[in-house]
This record gives structure tokens, sequence and C-alpha cells, in this order.
């Protein structure tokens, strides 16, 4: 981390509102957070947290219904407000974007090598048929897909689903992008599956340079992976640092429940035991709680002070802050 | 714990409002389909009061004449008053339509429903008798059988009804494979409830709102088949009347003064039919408690 | 320990696969199982999709026929149950499902959902709704809420309503189907916790069907492993997860994140290659074989046997070891 560089990928006081039949919906308010080069960021919150929401207006992907204030910039420069043609210069040449859905993402027709060679040509058109055959073999592999050679001549449907998935991955990495985003990636898949994935990201991250925005609900997928993890409920980010202080020296209320739900795989449990539960539901977006909008489920809040005044992000460490009204008090 | 302070994630929607009347209600196109078939009913039902002259009330002499404020929708080339006239063949169109409608809805379904739902074996049999009626084409079918079974309405709804029924059928078993692969199909069978039960408690709700679409469907079409058949001259014969006949009657006039004579029947027909389809969609956004306003 | 309630032997389930074209196949869904759920416990069953462990909860509950093997519940045959004995082993049986999106009828009220298996059984004729109030507060639900639809709930809540149903008939046995699986986290605890505090009230068997093994471990006394239509290890919850023999429970459980960082990356996770074998041709032997690092011929020969390693714990695998830790 130098001063004098921007960082790679720089939210700030991002605010995302679409208008429904129901009513205006804030899907995103006032987030901000940003991506160094070559760090993994995690991204976590649950479903109505607005996490894939933030990722869509990096990518520049909301629809034209959505009322966007607030800044993104890659880089240095500004994102929002860039046209179509732009934006999509930038995708897959400079951010590229892996999605949950991988069976929908590959073209049924196409074999998966020739896909993963047109991902390559669209931003490099220099290369050799025999280059870009080298380049898809190599892709393959560093995915973990065993005998790439004869793989790439397959069809998507011969694929399994974890297959597939690291083909997708494989296509966003395929023009060594500086962005990685990756929405979900684990989400519809087997532990084991979900392990070979982990392991892809864990090898990009070790032997390329780009870096990767995770967005999950799973908060142990980011333990062994991320570098700083921002955690965002209910449309706003309540608290962000590297991720040992977020583990260890929880700081936000929500981010304490959530980890306290988790039941673990690694320690036994008496009979007598019970999870923490988070009392209450996940708030509607049309009718989000005043003030701290956890203040309704969090069992430290304060009458005629969280549920009026809306915190702000401050500093409990070092490059780890927490939006909590009460987070002296509460320690 | 707090259980009860966990408001439904609903907004707006109030504990009353509730249930298929108010549903319906709040559906103003379906309202207002709903008023003009009825009065369109009652006009035609109860012609020998509403109407201004006698039923088949000739003025030869008179003759066609364009619409006035004695004869609103004029006369025709016998100078029987056109609005009268329209009451009375309307009688027997929107009997048409509606009987084969219910006729056909009801048969479909039950079929669909069986084919859907009895298995294999069954399904298949219900499903290629009722490829073998699609793949007959329906004019001629019923060009013959009324040729040979005579031309009272009472065999033309049976026939129309008997080439309805199978589109119900088909889209109605597809819901049904699909509805039974509901968890709450399950959990029924699991709770031991009968098959008369899920198909009665679980199966058939859930089948409403797209028999109720059928239902709007249907009367329009045969309605619209009536009026073909009638025009091809295989419909029903004067004296009786219907809005069909009355526009195949009418078909010289296409362009001449006489048009009128033309469009209102036509008139007549398109009206009903969009009024019962506006009746149709507010019934199958009623049937389901998940629409909103 | 308790009694058996639900006694499943050497359970059997194939069925044709109706291609396009090409020889007819036979998928392999449920090959021998035999488990046991008694009063008051947990058996827990892990294993990754298309292993067969919904077809083995649907076989539980007869919603599917098996093709060979039995289903004892307190001690009678399920499957030779006919009428008035089938309508009363129903109520001893009950399952709660997957999907809290089409595990309750839209065209009904919470109420009215709630009142069916009353129906259904003839229970409390002259306070039903009481009765359904009752049920609704058990769960953690709002009993004035009998009179709202389905779909005014959010996804934990309509579990919760699932839940309710499958208790109105006061079952013995529940067959938990992924019941938490398209939970969020904050929701899902709240389910966890409310089923363990009816399996003590009601002294409940459960059979839970989960794909998170941290979920089975924390709520489990047993746990079974399944990989393609047979059990492949079994025991009591601590030694298996603590002490895994087979090569594919510790491929499983080395695969769940641990929301712990330095532990996390302290972990070697032993990834498996390859994939899931098709179940319409199972490899010969153990059908594990062609994904494990042990394994030798005997693996592709013979198919192991479920044999005891210490006190419950079993194993089916030519190799068994432990990690060493």
């Amino acid at each position: 981390m130098t001063a004098q560089n921007p960082p790679l990928l720089m939210v700030e006081d991002l605010s995302i509102a679409f208008g429904t039949e129901e009513g205006t919906a804030r899907a995103v308010e006032q987030v901000s957070l940003r991506v160094e080069s070559g760090q993994v960021v995690g991204l976590v919150g649950e479903s109505g947290s607005g996490k894939s929401v933030v990722s869509a207006a990096i990518l520049g992907l909301l629809p034209n219904t959505a009322r966007v204030t607030g800044s993104v910039r890659f880089q240095g420069t500004e994102l929002l407000g860039r046209t179509e043609s732009q934006l999509r210069e930038l995708r897959g040449n400079e951010i590229a974007v892996v999605f949950q859905d991988a069976l929908s993402a590959l073209n049924p027709v196409l074999k998966v090598g020739d896909q993963l060679a047109e991902a390559i040509r669209v931003h490099d058109r220099s290369l050799t048929k025999k280059q870009l055959h080298e380049r898809v073999v190599e892709l393959l592999d560093l995915v973990g897909i065993s005998a790439p050679e004869q793989r790439a001549g397959l069809y998507p449907h011969e694929f399994s689903g974890g297959m597939r998935q690291r083909v997708l991955i494989a296509m966003g990495i395929a023009n060594e992008p500086r962005l990685l985003i990756a929405d979900e990636p684990t989400t519809a898949l087997d532990v084991t599956v979900q392990a070979q994935i982990l392991e892809v990201l864990e090898r990009i991250r070790d032997r390329t340079s780009t870096s990767i925005l995770l967005i999950t609900h799973d908060l142990g997928v980011l333990a062994g992976l991320a570098d700083r993890v921002v955690v965002m409920y209910a449309g706003s980010k309540v608290e962000d640092g590297p991720v040992e202080p977020i583990f260890y020296r929880t700081a936000h209320p929500y981010t304490r429940g959530l980890l306290a739900s988790l039941p673990r795989v690694d320690r036994r449990t008496d009979r007598t035991s019970r999870l923490y539960r988070i009392p209450g539901q996940l708030p509607n977006p049309h009718s989000r709680p005043e003030g701290c909008v956890f203040h309704p489920r969090c069992p430290h809040a304060q009458a005629a002070r969280c549920d009026r005044e809306r915190p702000q992000p401050s500093v409990v460490g070092d490059g780890h802050v927490a939006a909590c009204l009460r987070i002296e008090e509460i320690g | 714990m707090n259980p009860t302070g966990t408001a439904a994630p609903v907004p707006g929607n109030k504990p009353s409002g509730r249930g298929f009347l108010r549903r319906f209600r709040r559906h103003r196109f379906a309202m207002a389909g709903l008023a003009i078939v009825l009065v369109l009913a009652f006009c035609c039902y109860f012609a020998n009061i509403v109407a201004p002259f006698a039923q088949n009330d000739q003025h030869l002499l008179l003759g066609a004449t364009p619409p006035s404020w004695r004869h609103l929708l004029g006369t025709d080339q016998l100078g029987r008053d056109y609005l009268t006239e329209i009451l009375y063949a309307g009688r027997l169109s929107l009997t048409i339509g509606l009987s084969v409608a219910v006729l056909s809805t009801v048969v479909g379904t039950v079929l669909g429903v069986i084919a859907g739902y009895a298995g294999r074996w069954i399904g298949e049999v219900v499903m290629r008798i009722t490829d073998l009626f699609l793949v007959v084409p329906p004019l001629a079918v019923l060009a013959v059988a009324l040729q040979g079974l005579g031309r009272s309405y009472l065999i033309i709804v049976l026939v129309l009804a008997g080439i309805g029924w199978t589109v119900i059928a088909r889209v109605v078993r597809g819901e049904v494979l699909a509805l039974r692969e509901r968890a709450y199909v399950d959990a029924a069978l699991v709770l031991g409830a009968s098959h008369l039960r899920i198909v009665l408690r679980h199966l058939l709700p859930n089948l409403a709102g797209v028999a109720a679409v059928s239902v709007s469907v249907n009367v329009a079409t045969s309605i619209i088949l009536e009026s073909t058949l009638s025009f091809l001259g295989f419909g029903v014969r004067p004296p009786q009347s219907s809005w069909g006949n009355m526009l195949s009657q009418a078909s010289g006039y296409v362009g001449t003064p006489q048009g009128y004579l033309l469009y209102f029947p036509g008139l007549a027909i398109l009206i009903t039919v969009l009024a019962v389809s506006f009746v149709g969609d507010g019934l199958r956004d009623a049937f389901d408690p998940r629409r909103k306003q | 320990m308790t009694a058996p309630v639900l006694d499943i032997r050497d359970l059997v389930k194939e069925f044709p696969l109706r291609g396009k074209a090409g020889p007819k196949q036979t998928v392999h869904a449920v090959s021998g199982i035999d488990l046991t759920v008694r009063r008051g416990q947990t058996l827990g069953l892990v294993g990754e999709s298309g292993c067969g462990k919904s077809t083995l909860a649907r076989c539980a509950v007869r919603l599917t026929e098996p093709s060979s093997g039995t289903v004892e519940l307190g001690g009678a045959d399920l499957f030779a149950m006919k009428g008035r004995a089938l309508r009363a082993a129903r109520r001893q049986l009950q399952m709660v499902f997957q999907d809290p999106f089409t595990t309750l009828d839209p065209t009904m009220t919470i109420g009215g959902i709630l009142r069916e298996p009353l129906e259904i059984h003839g229970m409390h004729r002259r306070r039903r709704d009481e009765y359904v109030r009752e049920l609704l507060d058990r769960v953690g639900l709002d009993p004035g809420h009998a009179h709202r639809y389905p779909h005014e709930f959010s996804g934990g809540q309509r579990q919760r309503v699932g839940l309710a149903r499958a208790l109105a008939v006061e079952p013995s046995v529940l067959v938990l189907d992924e019941p938490l699986s398209a939970l969020d986290i904050s929701v899902q605890s709240g389910v966890l916790n409310l089923l363990e505090d009816l399996q003590e009230e009601f002294d409940l068997g459960y059979l839970l069907i989960a794909h998170d093994l941290s979920v089975v471990r924390h709520t489990s006394t047993e746990v079974a492993v399944m990989y393609l239509g047979r059990i492949v290890e079994r025991g009591p919850v601590d030694a298996v997860y603590d002490g895994a023999l087979h090569p594919y429970t510790q491929a499983l459980l080395s695969a769940v994140p641990v929301p712990d960082p330095r532990a996390e990356r302290r972990r070697e996770r032993i990834v498996l290659t390859g994939d899931v074998p098709q179940a319409t041709d199972p490899p010969s032997g153990c059908r594990f074989r062609t994904r494990c690092r042990l394994a030798t011929e005997i693996c592709a020969s013979t198919v192991p046997e479920l044999v005891e390693h210490d006190s419950g714990h079993r194993v089916a695998c030519h190799h068994p070891r432990t990690i060493s830790s």
C-alpha cells in the first residue's frame, strides 16, 4: 500500500435506489470500500444486504431505473456515468466477473476450448492459432482441469457443475485482468467442489497479480482466502477490516451475531448448547428501520439513540472500522 | 426471543382486504367487464321487455334504413328494428358461448387432472385421445356433424365443446404435472391425505386461475366459431338467429351504405369477447392470494 | 440407548432412466442401506448432491416405493401397511421439506394449512382453531397470523409453519430433508434451536438430511456419510468428525471452510480430483475408488463391508486409517 498510487478499486459513498411498485427500495446506502492491488477482498452479507448490487454497480450492469450516487473509481478513473462501450472495453479486459450460474453462462453448442479462445481473442487479436491453443490449455490447467488438451474439445454439457464453474473462472482471468469479481462462485456447489474452486482462487491469488473481490454469504469461505473483509447488512456497510481482526476482534454486533450463529464443524458441542440466534427477521428493503438498520435485532440497541441516529464508520483498529453508535461502550 | 415482533415482510397488506371477492373487486377492468356482460345478458334474455320493438316485426316497405332516433341501430332489409334483432340473436350467441365454455372447461379440467395425476398409463391414453381430437380439423368436423345431426343449438354446443376441451386438457395436464411435484403435495401425502383430497384441496384451487382464463377464452372462441359456421352456412338457421348468422346475412353489404348491418353484430361480438376476457383475468388474479393491487 | 423407532433395513432403490435413445439405463440411487433412528436422538445423514440421500428420505416416509428392503416404524413394516394401520403410521412419521417456497400451498391460509392434518386424522374436532394458535405459538410465530397467506411470510417463517404442520399430528419421528439450506445464516440458527427444543420437549427422533456438515455436527447424536448410494462411514458424531476413517469422509470434512482465519490457513485441505461417477454406472467394488488416493486392486474387485472399528463407529473401506493430526 503506497500513498501515491490510487487504490485499484475505490468505492465511495455509493448509494443505489430502485423505484418499484411498492415505493423506493434503497438497495445500497453510503457504502465505501477499497481493493488494493493483489488483494483478495471479501464482501459478505445475507440476502438483501446489497452485496450483489454493489458488484453490479462496479461492473456498470445496473438497470437504467437505478438511481446511483457516490463514486466508483478504478485505477483513479471514475466509472459511474461512463458509456456502455467504454465499460464494455473495461469489462473482460481490466475487470472480469464470474457469476454463480455456470450453466447458463456457457454456450451449449460451442466447444469449451473454442469459447475460451474466443474470450481471449476478443481482447487480443495478435495471437496465432497455435499460441491461442497453448493459452487455452494453460488456462484450463491453471483452474485445475485435468487432461486440459482433451477436455478443451468437449462441450459444456460434458462437464460437471464444478468444472463449468472453473471454465468460467478461466474465461474471467483469460486476459489477466487487474480485478476479478467473483459473485457467489461456490453457492450452488457441494463442499468438495467448493474446495476445488477455492483452491483455484487461491492459486490465482498466489500466482497472478489479479485482485479478487469475492462476494459471498459464507464467512467461512473468506476466512481462508480474504485479506480484507467487508460486512454488509440491509444495504449498509457495518464493518470493514483486515481478516484477522474481523474474526478475532469482531466489533459490530451484527458480525458478532453472525459468527455466533454459525455451527462449527471443528468443535464438539454438548447436547445442551444452543447457538446464538439473531432475533427477528431481515428487514424489507422498502421499509428499512430508521437510525441504525440493525437496531431492531441488536442486543445492545439503546432507545432514543440507535433508532434515531445513523451510525458512521468509526475506527476501531488498524484499518478496521465498524458502524455502530455504541462501539465504545460495548467494546 | 422475539418471535412476534417480526412483522410479515409485505407492506401495505392490511388484514382486511383478503378473500376472493375483495381481490376481484379491486380489479377495475374485470368489474367493468362483469358489468357489461351482465347488462348485455339481461338485455338479451329479457329482450321481450327491453327491446323497443317486437321480434321479427317486419316492415318490408321501410327496408334497410340507417340509425335514427326511432331505430337506434337502424333497420334491416326486411324493415325490422336492428337493435331488437341483435338483442334476440344475443340470446343464442351468449347461450352457446357460455355453455360451450363451461362444458369444455369442466370436461377438459377433469380429463387433464386425470391425465396429469393418475400416472403414466392412464395419462398416456387420455393424451393420445386428446391428440386425436386436436389433429382433426374442427370446421370440417363441425360442418359434417351439423349436416348429419341437424342444426339445433344443442348440437352446436356439443360439437364446439367437443373441440374446445382438448386445449384445456393439455394445459391442465401440464399444470398438474408441475403442481404434483410441489412439496406441499408431498406434505399432504405424508400426512395421509387421500388422492381425492389432494385433487380437491390442493390441485383444483391452484388450477382455478388457469380454468378461469380458459373459460373466458372459450366464450370468445365459441362465439366466434359459431359466427364462422353461420357465415359459412352451417350455423343456426332462420328463423333462429345469432350474431353470427346476422353477420353472414349482412356479408354482402361491405362497403355499401348498409355497412352498419355488418358492424353492429360484429361490435356486439367484440364487446362481449373483450368483457368476458377481462372477467377471466380478474378471476385468475382473484384466485391467487399472491396478487396484490 | 433408547429403542429404535424408525428402522431402515437393506434399502435399495433403483429406477429406469428414460433416455431419448440408446440402451436402457438404471439409476442406482440407493444400494443397500441400513439406518436406525431412535427417539429423542438425531441421526444426521450427509452426502453431496446426487448421492441418493433425498431418495432415501422419500422411501423412509413412503413417498417412494423402494425396490427392495424394508422400513420399519415401531417394529411394523411401513410398506406392508394398509388402511387404518397406514393412517396411524402417518401420524407417527412426518417430514419437513427443503424449499420453503413450495412447501406451503399458496392458495391456503396458514390456519387452513395447519388445520388440514387435524381434518385428515379427525383430531381436536372442537378446538381446532385454538390448537392451531398453540402450534403457531410453539414454533415462534404470532398466533394472530393464522389468517395470512404463505407469501406474506419470509423463508424462515415458512419453514416454521412447515414444522408446525408436521408437529400437528404429534409424531414420534421427523424426517428433515435439508430444512435449513434455503435459509439465511441469521435465520438458520433460530430454526436449528427450535428443532432442538422440540426434540427435547416431545422426545422426537430426527433423521436429518443435510449437505452442511457443520449443522449435522451441531445437531446430531450419530452421523452417516453417504457416497453414491452407499453408507461409507457411520458412528457417534464426535467419533466420526474427530477420527474419520474413510478417505471420503476425510475429504468432505477437510473441505468445509471454518470461520477462523488462522485455523483455516493452517489446515491441509484434501481436494478430491475428478467428479462423482454417474449413478447409472457406479464403479465396481468400492464406489469411491475412482477418486481415492488409497485405492488398490482389492478396491475394484470387492465391495467393502461396513465393519465396526470401535464402539458404534463403522467404516466401509479396505484401507481405513485416520489422518494423524
